[in-house]
């Protein structure tokens, strides 16, 4: 089983406090040196836009099974010792979090690349489609901000 | 043999077509199943997926298959 908890939220969550109890979740027996966490916020303006508003679309059934998947790579290549991994779908607004992920390792290698692929796999791999809400109308993000 | 043909996004609204149900005999292929849904070119960008996986345009259609076409994806 993974020890990678993934979810879909149809409502606003905040990220730290989603680690703050996530963590209250697993034992701390020793083993846990390292967490690496990343964090993705809708913002205000994009390509000089001011954005009121953005619907996140996605392919029930498959975004998940795209991210269990994206999860399994990563575990084949690093030690993932727990993780979380929150990603929103429907109505978001600017200030909210639109992803979370969060890796726990021994060590602080495998914690900062096993999250950094995670999060990379997901913008390429994951359907998810961004549709803004613009003072001039609705209009479809084409593509994402290269990573790298 | 029938596909069940799904849009997503852009591609919803550039078809007008959320999903449907196609009779696809004598088709093989996911571009031959394209054109007899749409007028529209199969764009190099759009992407495909078989039965929630993702698959190339000259993937075999079979059967009661589940068929979406999507624009690049924009999520994280």
């Amino acid at each position: 089983m993974s020890p990678v908890q993934i979810e879909l939220r149809d409502t606003p969550f905040d990220s730290f406090q989603e680690l703050f109890e996530y963590r209250t979740t697993f034992s701390k027996n020793g083993d846990h040196g390292a967490c690496s966490t990343f964090v993705g916020t809708m913002r205000e303006y994009n390509g000089g836009d001011r954005v009121f508003a953005m619907q996140l679309e996605h392919y029930p059934g498959m975004t998940e099974k795209q991210l269990e998947e994206i999860v399994g790579e990563a575990r084949k290549t690093h030690e993932i010792l727990d993780g979380l991994l929150l990603h929103r779908i429907g109505n978001v607004r600017p200030g909210e979090d639109i992803v979370l992920i969060a890796i726990w390792a021994t060590h602080r290698k495998d914690a900062f690349a096993a999250c950094r692929e995670i999060m990379e796999a997901l913008k390429s791999k994951a359907p998810f489609w961004k549709k803004e809400t613009l003072a001039k109308g609705d209009r479809w993000v084409e593509n994402n901000t290269p990573g790298e | 043999m029938t596909i069940y043909v799904r849009f997503f996004a852009s591609l919803r609204e550039q078809t007008g077509i959320d999903s449907k149900t196609v009779d696809a005999d004598g088709l093989h292929s996911i571009r031959d199943l394209w054109s007899a849904v749409t007028d529209e070119p199969l764009d190099e960008t759009t992407l495909v997926a078989v039965n929630k996986t993702y698959a190339g345009p000259d993937h075999a259609i079979t059967d009661g298959d589940e068929v979406a076409f999507f624009p690049p994806i924009t999520g994280g």
